[in-house]
């Protein structure tokens, strides 16, 4: 898909996003609009994947960053997993869509998360399933640079790289801001690349909003034989919309009316 | 029971293809058949409950049916957010293996003590839990599970536990097996307690006090069913685990008794909320709480000399 389409499904999905926020009148709409172009890269070019019957050896993605799903959602729908429509009913009494994603809650949804730290072990788990049956398809899982505070997730990273996964691809939205502030202002997250190369993965930095660089990276995977890959892509939280980018406040905050039709102007969806 | 586990698993490994098991750097040369015979199935996640069981939940959602094997406390508490979400939101069938079910470590002290873990197990959403009550059980416990499916924790006691089963036996997830019929107190036991409570029947016995003896492996989903049979037959009924007093057998049980309004009269043999304060092995611990034949004999008889 060339570039200009991606950066259109982009705009899409960030729109689709603002909506469900204000709708929702729920939170994290930063941490959601942070992840749209590594999304856009994964479901537009680089997994293959079916969404309409699916298959064994189709590729996986895990959000362990599970307070981003306005993103996820909207890619799923807009990727052609379920009807958009179905996005009205995100964070609704009754609703299988909510602010972290529940198994089986729409097409394309098989893992649930919520709690920070559980993604990676299981997309590690899904990995070493497909090798052990010599299936194809690679396990991809998008993580959040303060859900590398956990200590499950350096656990798996040991586990992933002793057992030479190199089907498991990780990507990190290093945006910078956890939930009460910069993350180096709450532990040493920094350096972040070296800590991975030091726990055994092949990794990449790349600019997490520069969707040609995001292709690019992909297209080069595994990124070394017997290692498992990381990307970690820097990138702003609230991309893409100027009164949101890079702010605390919109870990908490849903944008009221104006402000998400000021939104929609700047993202031009 | 440990050594009855890991063969039951090897032998089940040879026809179920699914079978994986991941040990969380526990249980030197106990799996070294497994792993002889399906190395790709013997995983070594490593001192790392919490990836482990996150990993096996990626196996299970993948069609494995793994099972996670360390000492109970640290693969139900040290990862019970992941048993949780990954693996029981998810009804993923792995199963969770705790050797060392109440004071089997003993002398390793309360770090090593299992007395909260069938509590914490059985609140679960979807969750079994098994506790058998000697190897023929333990055995009988890993087919009725992989049967079963889902997820299930499955604790073990440690290893020399006395049979008190003469053959295999075989049970389905749910069922009890009554060992011995009497009409004046119904000792309803789970887990490594059975012959225990075995030998308080026997010293009862010998007081004139005929106890029914039901060995009931599965803790969730309870067989309630029993347990209403023994409130109206004998009225007088006593669990026996080596658990906490509080959240475990017993209390499943008398949450049962009370549910239904039955008239029965309950007992809860088990240990006390409390850390053990002195070191001691497993017999040692056994005596401080009262957990003998003996001393649940004398107190059982106590107690129904005294009931109206």
């Amino acid at each position: 898909m060339p570039i200009g389409e991606l950066l259109a499904r982009a705009r899409a999905v960030r729109a689709a996003v603002v909506r469900m926020a204000h709708t929702g009148g729920t939170p994290h709409v930063g941490s959601a609009l942070s992840c749209v172009d590594i999304l856009i890269a994964l479901y537009f070019h680089a997994m293959r994947i079916d969404p309409s019957k699916g298959g064994p050896a189709d590729d996986m993605f895990v959000m362990s960053k599970g307070h981003g799903c306005m993103a996820y959602y909207a890619t799923l729908a807009e990727r052609g997993y379920f009807p958009p429509a179905l996005l009205a009913t995100y964070a609704r009494d009754g609703g299988t869509l909510p602010e972290h994603p529940m198994p089986g809650g729409a097409p394309g949804i098989e893992v649930a998360t919520g709690s920070l730290g559980h993604g990676l072990p299981i997309a590690a788990g899904l990995a070493l399933a497909r090798g052990l049956d010599g299936r194809d398809g690679r396990v991809f899982v998008l993580l959040s640079d303060g859900e590398c505070n956990e200590g499950s997730v350096w656990e798996a990273a040991m586990f992933a790289a002793g057992r030479r996964l190199d089907n498991l691809v990780a990507l990190i939205d290093y945006n910078g801001l956890q939930a009460m502030g910069r993350c180096d202002e709450i532990t040493a997250l920094s350096p972040l690349a070296d800590k991975w190369r030091a726990f055994g993965w092949a990794v990449r930095e790349i600019d997490g909003h520069d969707v040609a660089e995001l292709v690019h990276a992909l297209d080069e995977l595994p990124f070394e034989p017997r290692r498992p890959s990381m990307i970690v892509a820097h990138t702003v939280k609230g991309k893409g919309v100027s009164f949101m980018e890079d702010d605390t406040e919109w870990h908490y905050r849903s944008p009221s009316t104006d402000e998400l039709a000021r939104a929609l102007e700047e993202i031009g969806g | 029971m440990r050594n009855a586990f890991v063969r039951a698993l090897t032998d089940a490994a040879a026809t179920d293809p699914r079978v994986v098991l991941l040990t969380g750097d526990l249980g030197f040369k106990l799996f070294d058949e497994f792993a002889a015979c399906y190395p790709g199935r013997f995983v070594n996640v490593g001192v790392a409950e919490a990836t482990m069981a996150g990993v096996a939940a990626g196996l299970a959602l993948a069609g494995k049916r793994p099972f996670i094997y360390s000492i109970a406390p640290f693969v139900t508490l040290r990862c019970y957010e992941q048993i949780r979400d990954d693996i029981c939101y998810h009804r993923a069938s792995v199963v969770v293996v705790g050797v060392g079910g109440g004071y089997s470590y003993g002398p390793n002290g309360p770090t090593h003590h299992a007395l909260e873990d069938i509590a914490v197990m059985r609140v679960l959403p979807h969750m079994t839990v098994i506790c058998p009550g000697d190897p023929a059980e333990t055995v009988a416990a890993v087919h009725a599970l992989l049967a079963h499916g889902g997820p299930a924790y499955l604790r073990l006691g440690r290893a020399g536990e006395p049979s008190v089963h003469e053959g295999p036996v075989a049970f389905r997830v749910g069922e009890s097996l009554v060992i011995r019929e009497g009409g004046d107190v119904t000792l309803l036991s789970t887990g490594n307690m059975l012959a225990t409570t075995l030998a308080a029947a026997d010293l009862l016995a010998r007081r004139g006090i005929a106890c029914e003896v039901v060995s009931m492996p599965t803790v969730k989903p309870l067989d309630v069913d029993r347990i209403d049979v023994a409130a109206r037959t004998t009225r007088f009924l006593a669990t026996v685990e080596e658990h906490s007093i509080v959240g475990g057998f017993g209390s499943a049980v008398a949450e049962q008794l009370a549910a239904s309004g039955a008239a029965g009269r309950l007992w809860r043999f088990a240990a006390p909320d409390l850390f053990s304060s002195t070191c001691g092995d497993q017999a040692y611990q056994r005596r401080m709480c009262g957990l003998t034949p003996e001393a649940i004999a004398d107190r059982l008889a106590a107690l129904l000399a005294a009931a109206p």
